[in-house]
């Protein structure tokens, strides 16, 4: 049995990194440190896999060699008039910078699943900036930890107790020394937790964000109540927040997915830039695919937009809700979408996924899933993380190594070396 | 008791769905998670419901039948919960607002009782 340590955990934003892997005849027999969510990604890696491309034939999904889906898939590419690449939560930089390259030399669009994430949260800091640290930072220094419009217990498990108020830093030592605060619609386990529970109304944390600017700004509210939070509670939450030495707000799709979207963060921003006249304060996204932020920083240091990047005028241009893979998807303007490392038939309104019907779908996945169901072309790969390495970026936009612990299953190959026997045919 | 209610719809993840997700998303456990939506006991009484009944849920985008579940993270009247997946994106707007984002919570939905077993997606 071989004992892999220091492992990075290809599930969640948090790319917690000192997993222990134990492996004996080239499987996965047990997972140490890591969470239900990425022990459970392990060991369930030789389930429900994709074994063989698929290819369809008169609208039958039938099983072919990788050759003839590589043909068919550059086939497809070079005769595409505006094709979009899309996915990249769940690949290596490596794999997306050439997807990227893809999309350039075929005149097409790149968007990553951020668009669905935590876009609002880049509009919002492309207009304000955001003042933000990393998350070791967080951990040896932080007093006040607040959540808001997330629920790390059952999102990112590992997140209270290696970053959050439940991990040792060096500076502030346990839970006894940080306070913790929750904002969200429903007593979650995570505001179980809490040392105060903030309920709000769905659709008004714009709203509360300003009335806390307000508070913090030592004005006056000349109401009872705000987002269905009494003005006393939110005076309450101000004072903790001036008080504090060191805190940090973590924010989820709470804000991002709901009413407002990026003027959500624009007002936590200038809450967060509010505060740091009185004390020190950060805020970080609690980003949900352990490399959607290595896809934002592939996208920017290749094309200087972090997505929604089209390339049909010959060069880069960014324009989110024209520019963007599910606008573009409901317009029906594009005709072929290349999907790595990203499941859209799972995760976008069905409203859209009807439009697929008149599109050709091409996807890469190490598993079956309803997107490999409904491709044209579906060519199975290894897993990143766990069958071939690459690099990802922590939530923090911290870069970290993904290592290979086992091989993947005979004949399958990495997402990088089918990408770039694809981008070869294409040059 | 009445026979449709205005609730907000939102939708997130869950434990059991991320657990869901890695065992397969055609496995019954992701199926189980993503197919339910957890009620608030008291929504629950107004429409006359107990748990494992189902109820149609409708949006301006469409219309799904679930069972619905008492929420463990009540209360929370006139919220209704569902996890991410197939499932509950069939009402969940396609509209980014121009920001790229469709809108996946805070939608507005009516839920009404239905007599019928099992899950389905009505459009």
């Amino acid at each position: 049995m071989e004992v892999f340590k220091n492992v990075l955990c290809p599930f969640c934003g948090c790319c917690c990194d000192d997993l222990e892997v134990e492996v004996e005849s080239n499987k996965i027999i047990n997972v140490r440190n890591a969470c239900a969510l990425g022990r459970g990604k392990f060991l369930s890696v030789s389930e429900n896999r994709l074994l063989k491309p698929r290819v369809k034939v008169n609208g039958e999904s039938v099983e072919t060699g990788l050759e003839k889906a590589i043909e068919k898939t550059v086939e497809m590419v070079k005769s595409s008039n505006y094709p979009v690449f899309y996915g990249f939560g769940c690949t290596s930089c490596e794999a997306i910078k050439l997807c990227l390259e893809m999309a350039d030399l075929s005149g097409g669009l790149a968007d990553n699943i951020s668009v669905v994430c935590h876009g609002p949260t880049i509009l919002g800091l492309q207009d304000m900036g955001i003042p933000s640290a990393t998350l070791g930072q967080v951990r040896h220094r932080a007093d006040l930890i607040l959540y808001w419009g997330c629920n790390p217990l059952e999102a990112h498990p590992r997140h209270m107790m290696r970053y959050g108020p439940l991990s040792t830093g060096r500076f502030v030592t346990g839970r006894k020394d940080r306070r913790m605060v929750v904002v969200d619609v429903r007593k979650t386990p995570t505001a179980a937790m809490a040392d105060m529970f903030i309920q709000v109304r769905p659709n008004t944390d714009f709203e509360i964000l300003t009335a806390l600017r307000a508070l913090i700004n030592d004005l006056d509210l000349e109401v009872e109540e705000v987002g269905g939070v009494a003005v006393a509670k939110l005076e309450e939450l101000a004072d903790i927040m001036v008080n504090a030495r060191f805190g940090a707000l973590f924010f989820g799709l709470g804000l991002t997915m709901s009413y407002g979207k990026e003027h959500n963060i624009e007002a936590a921003i200038a809450l967060t830039r509010d505060l740091n006249k009185k004390t020190k304060f950060v805020m970080i996204p609690m980003r949900g695919h352990f490399n959607v932020t290595g896809a934002n920083e592939v996208f920017t240091w290749q094309t200087g937009y972090p997505f929604c990047v089209d390339f049909s005028m010959g060069y880069p241009r960014y324009n989110p809700g024209e520019t963007s893979a599910v606008d573009v998807l409901a317009r029906g303007e594009c005709d072929l979408l290349f999907v790595v490392g990203a499941d859209p038939c799972s995760h976008l309104p069905y409203s859209i996924v009807e439009k697929l019907k008149n599109v050709k779908l091409i996807v890469l996945d190490p598993s079956i899933t309803p997107t490999v169901k409904m491709a044209d072309v579906a060519i199975p790969v290894a897993y990143v993380g766990i069958e071939t390495a690459g690099t990802a970026y922590r939530m923090d936009g911290v870069p970290i190594q993904l290592k290979k612990i086992i091989e993947p299953p005979p004949g399958i190959l990495s997402d990088v070396e089918i990408l770039t026997h694809i981008l070869r045919r294409l040059r | 008791m009445v026979s449709l209610v205005k609730m907000v719809l939102v939708s997130g993840r869950s434990l059991e769905q991320g657990l869901g997700k890695e065992t397969g998303k055609f496995s019954k456990r992701y199926v189980n998670a993503t197919a339910v939506c957890q009620m608030d006991p008291e929504d629950m009484s107004r429409l006359n419901i107990v748990e494992g009944d189902n109820v149609r849920i409708s949006s301006q985008h469409g219309s799904i039948i679930v069972q619905a579940v008492k929420s463990r993270y009540a209360p929370h009247p006139g919220i209704i919960f569902m996890a991410y997946g197939p499932c509950v994106n069939s009402l969940t707007s396609p509209n980014t607002h121009g920001t790229g984002m469709p809108s996946f919570k805070g939608l507005e939905v009516e839920v009404e009782p239905v007599k019928a077993s099992g899950q389905s997606k009505e459009g």
